[in-house]
């Protein structure tokens, strides 16, 4: 019943774009039309995901004429976790596109932008539900591709455009190892059916370059540090509701390409698991170290989506060392926590770049230094940021902690193995999720205090407004998802634990126990929160009954300084900074001072910047000095006829030394 | 007698981590003295049943007089002159030289029971402990400017080598005795040497001028 | 139960007591008399009787921020065993919980100072979030280090009876955390040698200069929070080095009760002893006490 429904749902939605071409004379009508196939679509998918769920595992196959592939899906437990927030997400920012990027003032760049976006959704989708190689590495491609064309939107800028390519080369790159990657798997098993693939041993000479490449591939597009270097840029560059979709669920593909790959195998490795874990860690303190850094809004949104898919990627390790050393509590609470977090990282995350989006439609500026004071003007806001906010610091009540503690509970489980075990090595999540954790949580009291507390720093708040009904219903519908899996972790544990068990392939009785604990566990935390909500509201209560009547009102206490300025106000920059130089061993930043001079100093000014480390200063001055290697090359030899001859016989020489020596 | 010795052990750890966080010549010479205290008490708490008694006590008197009275004193003495109050900002900031010195400790702890010694073990925390010692001391030699400091340093790796010669002191007592006492005479004339030469040449302590210098 | 019970009173009620002996301990090296153990009670009655000035600048995250701090510090209050055998509320990983409540108390405190925008309570705000980052780690390491050594998930086992003979097989390792923990302490909570709660200088300060808006009951609240947040980590200190002293729960109760004063004792006499680090050295101080927990669990890991 559901395999049609999810069909159906990846035709809707890929076509929905369509509409909005087909009725371009009437724009309004044309993006409405568009975003109702979309929303419909969507909607439908996520009914097929929830029955899958519930039920037996459902799929369909059909015949396709390419060699090795067959048009078969199969939505498992794994693939309906990772359908809802993939549908989901895109279908409530097609909503916020409708007050966002509205068809009638921005013309053919929305029509484009909308064709792509249902694009995308549908791409992923597949991806999602795909059960053979040749069709996931061709829903594969046409996500990359139509992501890029996202990226694209205002193609008339030059950073959107430089953003863009870096994004096309290095989705280019990780679909290379892909194609490695399953052609290495598909002679391993001897079909392209994924099917086949499942219950292959991890001892194979083979499968540990299967885990290599599929740690480049699948991490170049989830964005592992050092592989990042292609997101803030990407994400910075897209507008916000685009942005909300990759960097909510687009990079998630990337982690269910891990834990799919990694499903195939029996008893992977202990190194398999210890790589994801150390590179999730990795990943995890250095995107919030360059978050905090950042002043552009949206990079800073970006670069925590580079620590968070460090969590997921903790957990996914932490799980696969589970499977190594056969401890089913490991398997299931990091799996749990993983997944979890991809779900809770896309509802957060979706609601940062909405907000973020709502503040650059209101301001123009995605300076954090050049707002603040927004929460008189945009209360509404202000106060979904805030949700959004304190659920990606990983903060109780909300979901991001429920996904965090299922993966500290996960890593905790390595106190209580025997002395000496290697699995105590997977200690080190707790510390590394500690740091990122306080780390998270500064670096969003600096975005939102700078940008939604204290005084206007400059004169882009001054017009500012609230954004229409479109923009602010979809960042509700996600800050009450937020709310929801945070106060009442228990609903979807069960789920997630099933999943975990058919993933590792463990017997369901063992997990069932597991869960039991789990959701006792989960109850208690819900009955904290209640508390905690009671108690806010007791204290409210209490403090208003102190408090009848009006208070004075003064301005803010200057310390005996008479004459405060909003200019005076610690900017988000300075907040950062004693954090940020601890961070001076990977950070490069540029500064450029203008000093005062003289008794009556003119001009001065001072900028400074944080590059990313990886692109900046590694990348692009060694792909420079390839390029000029490669001019000098060409200029010298390459331009005659008789060396590319020389070059033509090298080459058949090599070939055929190649085919004498195998 | 496993307890009192795991603590013993484990401060003179502690001290190795003071040492890397501390900023002050003066509080690192007092901190090296505290080791130097609990290192004589190593020989004492190690001796098994009574078979070197003169030696294990000429050890530990040894150690005490020189480690813990003795070179304090006389560096105490060297810095009173110059005063230098603070260290300069040293090459690696603290943070990052704890944190490699934790990083030391944990690798230390962690795997030198693999380690293939051709002696047995006495104690099982006695060569990590021996091997933080010695770590640490080439740290402080590397990351600091100070004269001062890098005496410290080459004392406390002196010290390093003192927790490992307790291996062997039941095998070659007198051995042990002599290198360890000498090796740090050694070692304080020839740093006293470089620090009064420093002193009268640039009347300042950061051996980095000493790179200014030409043949 | 009744003990169960009774925890949570002698917690709402004893919490502000902590500070008085702090006081009288700092007094008493002063040469001076000192004021009376129960002038912090006195003080919260005070406040919560005056009205308040509100400054032009701030909106409703100004005012719900002592409120979110105080409830978030009484929730994690449920978590601890603070003195019977065992907290109201226990599940494996509740030391997550416990720690991300305190969490979400600082946030809101921070939240508050910022929206005032004044320069100096972003100051202070910035060194908060900073310093909490950094003790983040040693906290957790201490956890984790106890976890390990009682085998156990949760606080009240963490933090029981099955503490007592891991102080003979492993003690170094448990002192070890045990001074992390204190150090953890002394610096979530802004005394010496991390903050000076009683410096007048706003530029020097981190927890005082966030709350220089907040007046009247509001400030009520900040400090009632502070003395149970100071409580709470005294409980930790406590149950950690004493283990639960004995079997007998009434008899453990006055233990715990007993320790919580030689725990402001001991604050009292390091206020009174130590001048506070120059501001560049505190995470020099809290990366060391991360230095220990982990040495500490590396030692028990063997």
């Amino acid at each position: 019943m559901s395999a049609p429904l999810i069909l159906a749902s990846v035709l809707l939605t890929s076509l929905s774009g369509g509409a909005a071409l087909a009725l371009r004379r009437r724009p309004e009508v044309g993006q409405r039309f568009a975003t109702a196939l979309l929303v419909t679509g969507a909607l439908l998918g996520i009914a097929g995901a929830l029955i899958a769920l519930g039920g037996p595992t459902p799929s369909l196959a059909f015949r396709w004429s390419t060699p090795g592939g067959a048009l078969s899906i199969r939505v498992d437990a794994l693939s309906a976790l990772f359908l809802l927030p993939i549908l989901g997400v895109p279908a409530l920012g097609s909503v916020y596109g409708l007050g966002y990027w509205p068809q009638a003032t921005r013309g053919a760049s929305s029509i484009r932008l909308q064709i792509y976006f249902g694009l995308v959704t549908g791409a992923m989708a597949l991806v999602c539900v795909s059960a053979n190689a040749i069709l996931f590495l061709a829903a594969w491609e046409v996500m990359a591709l139509a992501g890029f064309l996202l990226v694209l939107t205002e193609h008339e800028r030059p950073d959107v455009q430089r953003a863009a390519f870096v994004y096309l080369a290095a989705a280019h790159v990780g679909n290379l190892a892909l194609f490695a990657l399953f052609a290495l798997l598909g002679r391993l098993a001897g079909s392209f059916e994924f099917a086949a693939m499942a219950g292959l041993p991890a001892g194979a000479a083979a499968s540990g370059w299967i885990f290599a490449l599929a740690l480049c591939g699948f991490g170049l597009k989830a964005g592992l540090v050092p592989l990042h270097f292609w997101l803030p840029g990407a994400h910075a560059a897209a507008p916000s509701h685009v942005s909300a979709l990759m960097s909510g669920v687009l990079l998630k593909t990337g982690i269910y390409g891990i834990l799919r790959v990694t499903g195939f195998f029996d008893a992977p490795p202990p190194a398999w698991g210890a790589t994801l874990l150390a590179a999730g860690a990795a990943s995890a303190v250095l995107g919030v170290g360059f978050a905090l850094a950042q002043h552009d809004l949206k990079r800073l949104l970006a670069y925590h989506s580079v620590e968070n898919i460090g969590i997921i990627a903790m957990g996914a390790g932490l799980a696969l060392l589970g499977r190594t050393y056969a401890q089913p509590a490991l398997v299931v609470l990091g799996f749990s926590g993983a997944v979890l977090h991809v779900v809770n990282h896309a509802t957060f995350k979706g609601l940062l770049f909405l907000g973020a989006g709502a503040v650059h439609h209101a301001t123009g500026t995605r300076e954090i230094d050049h707002l603040g004071g927004l929460s008189r003007a945009m209360p509404v806001t202000a106060a979904l940021f805030l949700v959004g906010a304190t659920a990606i610091s990983g903060l109780p009540p909300l979901n991001g902690f429920a996904s965090e503690w299922l993966v500290y509970l996960g890593a905790m489980q390595a106190t209580l193995a025997p002395a000496a075990s290697p699995l105590q090595l997977a200690l080190i999540a707790v510390p590394a999720l500690a740091l990122v954790g306080g780390l998270a949580a500064a670096c969003f009291a600096k975005v939102f205090g700078a940008v939604f507390l204290g005084h206007a720093r400059s004169g882009h708040v001054a017009h500012a407004h609230e954004p229409p009904p479109a923009m602010i219903a979809p960042m509700g519908v996600l800050a009450a998802v937020c709310v929801l899996i945070g106060l009442l972790p228990v609903a979807v544990l069960p789920a997630l634990s099933a999943a975990a068990a058919e993933w590792a392939r463990l017997p369901p009785d063992v997990v069932t126990d597991l869960a039991a604990g789990g959701v006792r566990s989960a109850a208690r935390i819900s009955g904290v929160a209640a508390t905690l909500l009671l108690a806010v509201g007791a204290v409210l209560l209490w403090r208003r009954a102190r408090l009848r009547g009006p208070q004075p009102a003064a301005p803010t206490w200057g310390c005996g300084f008479a004459r405060p300025t909003a200019r005076m106000q610690y900017t988000g920059s300075s907040f950062a900074d004693s954090l940020v130089l601890r961070f001076g061993w990977v950070f490069f930043p540029k500064t450029r001072v203008v000093i005062p001079a003289g008794p009556f100093p003119r001009h001065a000014s001072f900028d400074s910047s944080v590059p990313d480390t990886v692109l900046d200063v590694v990348i692009v001055p060694a792909a420079g000095r390839g390029a000029r290697f490669a001019e000098r090359v060409r200029a010298h030899f390459i331009g005659r006829v008789q060396f590319q001859a020389l070059l033509v016989v090298l080459g058949l020489l090599t070939l055929l030394g190649w085919y004498a020596v195998w | 007698m496993r307890a009192p010795l795991d603590l013993v052990l484990v401060l003179v750890v502690l001290v190795d981590f003071f040492l890397l966080a501390s900023s002050r010549p003066k509080t690192g010479i007092r901190a090296v003295a505290v080791q130097g205290a609990l290192l004589a008490a190593l020989p004492v708490l190690l001796a098994g049943n009574g078979l070197h008694a003169v030696h294990v006590v000429a050890l530990a008197a040894g150690a005490l007089v020189v480690k813990a009275i003795a070179i304090p004193l006389l560096m105490n003495w060297a810095t009173r002159e110059s005063a230098p109050h603070r260290e300069l900002a040293p090459i690696v900031g603290y943070a990052s030289t704890l944190f490699f010195g934790a990083v030391g400790a944990a690798v230390a702890f962690t795997w030198t029971s693999d380690l293939p010694l051709p002696i047995p073990g006495r104690h099982p925390m006695l060569v990590p402990t021996a091997i933080t010692t010695a770590w640490t001391g080439l740290l402080l030699l590397m990351t600091r400017r100070k004269a001062v400091t890098q005496v410290l340093g080459f004392l406390v790796l002196e010290n390093g080598v003192f927790v490992f010669g307790q291996l062997l002191a039941d095998l070659m007592p007198v051995m042990v005795e002599a290198g360890v006492l000498l090796d740090l005479l050694a070692a304080v004339f020839v740093m006293g040497l470089v620090m009064f030469d420093l002193q009268r040449a640039f009347s300042s302590l950061d051996t980095s001028r000493l790179t200014t210098l030409k043949d | 139960m009744t003990l169960a019970l009774l925890q949570i009173v002698a917690f709402l009620l004893g919490a502000p007591l902590l500070p008085g002996v702090i006081g009288r301990v700092k007094a008493v090296f002063a040469g001076r008399t000192g004021p009376p153990l129960l002038q912090p009670w006195r003080d919260l009655l005070r406040l919560a009787g005056k009205g308040a000035v509100f400054s032009r600048t701030t909106t409703w995250i100004f005012r719900a921020g002592p409120a979110v701090a105080l409830a978030a510090t009484l929730a994690a209050g449920l978590l601890v065993p603070l003195g019977a055998p065992a907290a109201l509320v226990r599940f494996g990983g509740d030391f997550v919980l416990f720690a991300y409540l305190l969490g979400l108390g600082r946030f809101a405190t921070v939240l508050a100072a910022l929206d005032t925008g004044s320069s100096f309570e972003g100051m202070g705000a910035a060194r908060e979030a900073t310093y909490s980052a950094v003790a983040e780690p040693a906290l957790f390491l201490g956890l984790v280090s106890l976890a390990r050594s009682t085998r156990a998930l949760d606080l009240s086992h963490m933090l029981g009876l099955q503490l007592q003979p891991v102080w003979w097989t492993d003690g170094p390792a448990l002192l070890l955390v045990a001074v992390s923990v204190f150090v953890v302490a002394l610096a979530e909570n802004a005394r010496v040698p991390v903050d000076d709660p009683s410096t007048h200088l706003e530029l020097t300060m981190i927890h005082e200069v966030m709350v220089l808006d907040h007046s009247g009951p509001d400030l009520a609240l900040i400090q009632y929070g502070a003395a149970l947040k100071l409580y709470l980590f005294g409980a930790l200190v406590v149950r950690l080095s004493l283990g639960a002293l004995a079997q007998e729960p009434w008899l453990a109760f006055a233990a715990f009760l007993g320790g919580q004063v030689l725990f402001a004792i001991a604050i009292g006499v390091v206020e009174s002893t130590m001048a506070r680090l120059r501001l560049l050295r505190v995470p020099q101080l809290l990366i060391g006490a991360s230095a220990l927990s982990a040495f500490a669990l590396v030692l028990l890991l063997r």
